[in-house]
Order: structure tokens, then C-alpha cells, then sequence
């Protein structure tokens, strides 16, 4: 059966909005129909070109002068642009989904909680690291009840890291700590982020920490293997380095995700994580409406 | 004669040493001491700085608050600083309400090629109107025209001056000489020195600086701080006058302080551990080697190995949990071993 196409379009023209647009235009439920920056000369802009996307330097007025063009809106800006974008999405009855740390919309993990993200009309992508912890807390909570502290690390290559995540570094702490509050059932949370300048650039890392007396880590060790197997559905190259072990009063687990290479190198995983969760989630939306078409056209025939 | 500002961290990096466990009392102690000596700035709080205290580096025995009340109560005319590395600190967080306790001076703090991530930081604490520097943290790692570059940086986001800090006690006198005289030749600010004694040249180094150019010198009584310990702040003060600087810190007393150090906060003197040389020679941070001890313990492998297992992977600080993934990385090729 032909499933139509949901059409979709990107705001902004960085890192993230490019490497998204390739995976966009990869996607059998999604069609790209505009492809949004400020400047036409920026290399994102040239690369979708180069694919044959339409493009526009208009910002948030492209979607203003043309609100048919599309059903669901990524908004890769800024925390600050989207604050200003999400009222004018809402009232032309747009779907976003936001991968700033803007902290507007609900929080969105797929892993986690894909299918009571698609009652939302805004979701928020968290961050890179919690996209790539979250599901690990939420496992953690699972098998030992609430966790009175969970702590997550990632270090990232200082290239994989743009001049917005450098500005933006509290936002990245604070949005990835309520990610894990809202996903662990955690009492208390900490984020901490690094950026490595080593050459060659090191594959983006994760540890995720929770105090715990110590436990039997069987059931845990389960459970992780299915989480990882369920985000390597989506996030081929997430990978599980250092299973839950148990030392000097801590659970210690580590992730490593590599990157698909789309337009970003490989070992900016960092990137790569929060758009693939992006890609996933509008893939659900897409699904879902051509569920609910179906479902409607099934009503009238009967 | 050349005027140098003295900047004591004792209270900040000797947390090092003792896991981040100094106790309100030390805290209260030294602090008097410290100000009874005319140190122009005691630096408080965890060895990673504000809202560090975690499982990654080492949970603290009291908070930032606690720590920062204690010293506050305890000074008058030396001033009150703290230390933050942007990723572990957030402005809202942290900074604000140190800042609000009663904090004079700031430092922010990043790896030595990451100076952008301190520039929201920098400018909140200017905006504040308090004193602020930016501190490039394992300076041994960049060459210096990055630093340069770095620290142009960080004088273009209002602060007051830099520090390069030498974490893994890894340069070597004429290593320091080069990186200081190429900043204060380019330089518009003050330009400070932060040495550790991994390979036992701490003061040596600390005096290259000086001779150099740099016109702010971290000590740290009986040396306490992260691995091998920092330059010894008595012994830098005395050797400063005997080659003809003033740091306005009063020689008996700063001998003082340092009775103060070994009796009341030391609990195993500072000394130049085998391992510390290692992680001088791996130039790995200095405030591993608590953790690579412990951890190298529980996997059965040589702590060295993990050391310069780390120097070869080019961890920064705040790497902590490495130290495991390499650990357990040794253990299994130990194991597979014929």
C-alpha cells in the first residue's frame, strides 16, 4: 500500500538542519519541501541545493507566506529562536519538533516515550547526551525502583562542537539534567559535559552513573541490552562499551555512538544521536496520520 | 623591584588530595591563616570548582555554599575566589549564588583550546562587577600560538587576566618560559601561572614564569594540592623576594600558613609519588591519580599502564570515567595473555 508522503520542513541551515536534511530526504514517510536558513551562501544552503531541495533565506517567514507547504516543522536554530517560532508554528496548526535545549515542548526520547509524544504538537529533542543517556537512566529506574541520583557524562570532539553548543553549554546541562529527572525517576540529577580537542577527533561518549549500594546486575544487564537494541533501531551507530558494572559504590555503564557520516563526520555520533531521534519521531507522526487516513477511509466504506 | 599578586588555592586544589573531603573547620582555620599572612586571594571549593561534586570526579564532603560561607566568614581584607569549568558549572546554578554569598574573584576555567565556552561565564561575572580571569587548564597540550589565540579570546570577553595552568605538572622550565613571554608580549592583561610538581619543577617553574613575564603565581601551602602537589606557596613567596619581587605577603606568616597546612589540612604530605611522575610524564591531569590508584586496585592492573594508556588517548580533564573503560581494557588483554 502507497503510504503518502508527510511533508516537512527545516529551519535552519547549520550542522544539524543539513546532516537532518539528508536523512530526511532518506526517509520512504517523509518529503522535504523546504529547506530554511537566513543566507543563501551559507554551505548548507549550497549542499541542499545540490540535492534539489527548494530552499528559502526567509527564517520563520518563509513558513508565514506559505503555511501550506508543509504538516511538521524541525526547528534547528537556536533555544532563543525557537521561544520566538513555536507561537507562530502553533497558531498555523504546525507540528514541531524542536532540537534546541529551548525546553518549550514536551521531551521527547523514542526509546522512552514515542507513542505519547505523538498527542503532542511540540516536542523537544533534549540534547545530544540525552538522547544517548535518557534510556539508560530510564532502565536504571526500572529495575531499581527510584534512584536517589543519576549523573551522566559525555565528552564530545571540540569540531563536533559549533559556536551555538559552546555559547549554549548551560543549556545542554540543565535540559539533559531534566531529561533524566522526567525519564528516571530520579530524586537528583547531574549532566556534565567535555569537549576533547584530540586529533584524530574521538567518537562521541557517554557514561551514566547512579550511586547504589551493591546490587545484583543481571537483570540490569538485560535490560540495558534491550534498550541498546531498541535505539540501535534508529541510531545505527550506538554501541554499548562498558556494561553495567559496579565499582566503588557506583553503577558504571558507557556508550559510544558513531556517527552515519550524512554530512557530518563520523565521530560527531553527538549530532548524529539527536537527529536520528528527530528523523524517528517525524517518522511516527507520518505513520501515525496515514494510520488515521486509513482508519477514516475504512469508516466511510463500511 | 616587580610587583607579583600571589593566589592561593590551597582550599581549592588541596581538595584533591583528600577527595574532596576538607571539612568546615579546615576551611575556617585556614582561611584565618591565610588572612593573617596579607594572601591577597584564597581560592574555596571542590578541586573541579563550583557544581563538581559528583560520581565522575568525586562527590564532596560539603557544598559549594558551605564551603563558600565558611571561607566568607573567615576573611576581610584577602579576597574570597572560587573556581568554575563551564560543562560542570551553569551560570544560574552556581555562579549567581556564589557570586551572591559573597565572592570577589572568579575563574573560569577550560581545556586550553576550548577558551569560547567561557565567554557567557566571563561576562556574567563582569556584569556582576566582580573580579574575573579566564584559566586555560592543561596548557601543556596545545602548542603556543593556540594559547595565544585562546587567550586573546578570553581578553576579548572582559577578563581581567589569564592563567595557564600546567594540571599534569608535564613542562619543563623553557616550555614555560616560551608559552609565558609569548603572552605577555601579545597580551593586554595580567598573565598568571599555575604550577603542579609532578616532575618536581613546580617552583622552578613558577620562578620561569615570573622571570618571564607573569605577574600572577599560584602557590598552595606545603604544596597541597592534586597529585604531586602545586608549588609550594611558602617556599614560592620566599625564593620571589630572594630574586628581588614583592608579593606584599608577610614571610613569617605565610611560614605560618604553612605549619597551618601540615598540621590541620595535610593528611599525607604531598610528595612526588612514583605515579605522580608517570602522570607528569603521560601528561595526564593530576587529579586522576586518587582514582587511577583506587580503580587500578580493583582490576588488578599497574596503575602506569593506565596512565600512559590515558596520555596516548589525549584525555582532557573531567575524563574521569576513562579510567575504567582503560582499566577494564588492560584487564582483558592481561587476561588473553598466553
Amino acid at each position: 500500500m502507497q503510504t503518502e508522503r508527510l511533508r516537512v520542513a527545516i529551519l535552519g541551515s547549520g550542522n544539524i538542519g543539513t546532516d537532518l536534511l539528508i536523512k530526511v530526504l532518506r526517509s520512504p514517510h517523509l518529503d522535504c519541501a523546504l529547506f530554511i536558513g537566513r543566507r543563501l551562501g551559507s554551505p548548507g544552503m549550497a549542499k541542499a541545493m545540490s540535492l534539489g531541495v527548494r530552499v528559502s533565506d526567509q527564517g520563520i517567514d518563509a513558513i508565514i507566506r506559505e503555511p501550506d507547504c508543509c504538516d511538521l516543522v524541525f526547528d534547528a536554530t537556536s533555544a532563543e529562536d525557537h521561544k520566538r517560532h513555536w507561537p507562530v508554528l502553533d497558531r498555523l496548526g504546525k507540528i514541531a519538533i524542536d532540537l534546541t535545549p529551548s525546553r518549550v515542548g514536551a521531551m521527547c526520547v523514542p526509546a522512552v516515550n514515542l507513542e505519547a509524544c505523538m498527542d503532542c504538537r511540540n516536542l523537544n529533542m533534549v540534547s545530544c547526551g540525552g538522547q544517548v543517556s535518557v534510556p539508560l537512566a530510564h532502565v536504571l529506574g526500572n529495575v531499581f525502583g527510584p534512584l536517589e541520583y543519576v549523573e551522566v557524562v559525555s565528552t564530545i570532539a571540540s569540531r563536533s562542537a559549533g559556536p551555538a553548543t559552546r555559547l549554549n553549554m548551560d543549556e545542554y546541562v540543565l535540559t539533559t539534567e531534566q531529561g533524566l529527572l522526567t525519564f528516571s525517576s530520579a530524586r537528583r540529577a547531574k549532566a556534565i559535559l567535555n569537549l576533547n580537542p584530540a586529533d584524530p577527533p574521538i567518537i562521541m561518549q557517554t557514561t551514566v552513573f547512579a550511586r547504589m549500594p551493591q546490587s545484583d546486575l543481571t537483570r540490569l544487564a538485560l535490560a540495558v541490552d534491550l534498550m541498546v537494541d531498541r535505539i540501535r533501531q534508529y541510531v545505527p551507530g550506538y554501541q554499548l562499551i562498558v556494561p553495567p558494572v559496579w565499582e566503588n559504590g557506583r553503577i558504571v555503564i558507557m556508550v559510544r555512538v558513531q556517527g552515519r557520516g550524512d554530512y557530518l563526520q563520523r565521530f560527531a555520533g553527538n549530532l548524529d544521536v539527536i537527529n536520528c531521534a528527530a528523523l524517528e519521531t517525524a517518522e511516527a507522526f507520518a505513520q501515525s496520520r496515514s494510520r488515521d487516513r486509513d482508519e477514516v477511509k475504512h469508516a466511510c466504506r463500511s | 623591584m616587580s610587583k607579583l599578586s600571589i593566589h592561593d588555592p590551597t582550599l581549592r586544589d588541596g581538595n584533591h588530595a583528600v577527595r574532596h573531603q576538607l571539612t568546615a573547620e579546615q576551611i575556617a582555620l585556614y582561611a584565618r591563616a591565610a588572612e593573617a599572612a596579607g594572601i591577597p586571594t584564597v581560592e574555596v571549593g571542590h578541586g573541579n570548582g563550583l557544581g563538581a561534586s559528583s560520581l565522575q570526579v568525586g562527590l564532596s564532603l560539603l557544598d559549594d555554599a558551605t564551603m563558600i560561607c565558611t571561607a566568607r566568614e573567615n576573611l576581610a581584607r584577602t579576597k574570597l575566589g572560587v573556581f568554575a569549568i563551564p560543562g560542570f558549572a551553569t551560570v544560574d546554578r552556581d555562579l549567581r549564588p556564589a557570586l551572591d554569598m559573597g565572592v570577589d574573584v572568579v575563574r573560569i576555567g577550560a581545556h586550553c583550546t576550548e577558551a569560547d565556552i567561557t565567554q557567557r561565564h566571563i561576562s556574567y561575572v563582569r556584569e556582576r562587577g566582580k573580579e574575573v580571569y579566564g584559566i586555560l587548564m592543561m596548557c601543556h597540550m596545545a602548542p603556543q600560538e593556540t594559547l595565544l589565540e585562546e587567550c586573546r579570546k578570553i581578553e576579548s570577553y572582559g577578563a581581567e587576566g589569564v592563567v595557564l595552568m600546567d594540571s599534569a605538572g608535564a613542562l619543563l622550565p623553557s616550555d614555560v618560559t616560551a608559552r609565558i613571554e609569548l603572552l605577555v608580549r601579545n597580551l593586554g592583561i595580567p598573565v598568571g601561572f599555575h604550577a603542579h610538581n609532578n616532575l618536581g619543577l613546580a617552583i622552578a617553574n613558577a620562578m620561569a614564569a615570573a622571570e618571564a613575564g607573569a605577574s600572577i603565581l599560584d602557590g598552595c601551602a606545603r604544596g597541597f594540592g592534586a597529585g604531586a602537589g602545586n608549588a609550594q606557596l611558602e617556599v614560592l613567596v620566599s625564593v620571589l623576594e630572594k630574586a628581588g619581587y614583592t608579593t606584599g605577603v608577610n614571610l613569617y606568616k605565610v611560614l605560618d600558613l604553612g605549619e597551618v597546612a601540615e598540621q590541620h589540612l595535610v593528611t599525607s604530605m604531598p610528595s612526588i609519588k612514583s605515579l605522580s611522575i608517570v602522570s607528569g610524564l603521560a601528561g595526564v591531569f593530576s587529579g586522576f591519580a586518587k582514582h587511577v590508584e583506587q580503580i587500578a586496585l580493583e582490576y588488578g592492573v599497574d596503575p602506569r599502564d593506565i596512565f600512559f594508556e590515558l596520555g596516548r588517548q589525549r584525555v582532557v580533564a573531567g575524563q574521569e570515567d576513562r579510567i575504567i573503560e582503560t582499566a577494564e581494557a588492560l584487564r582483558a588483554a592481561k587476561g588473553n595473555r598466553p
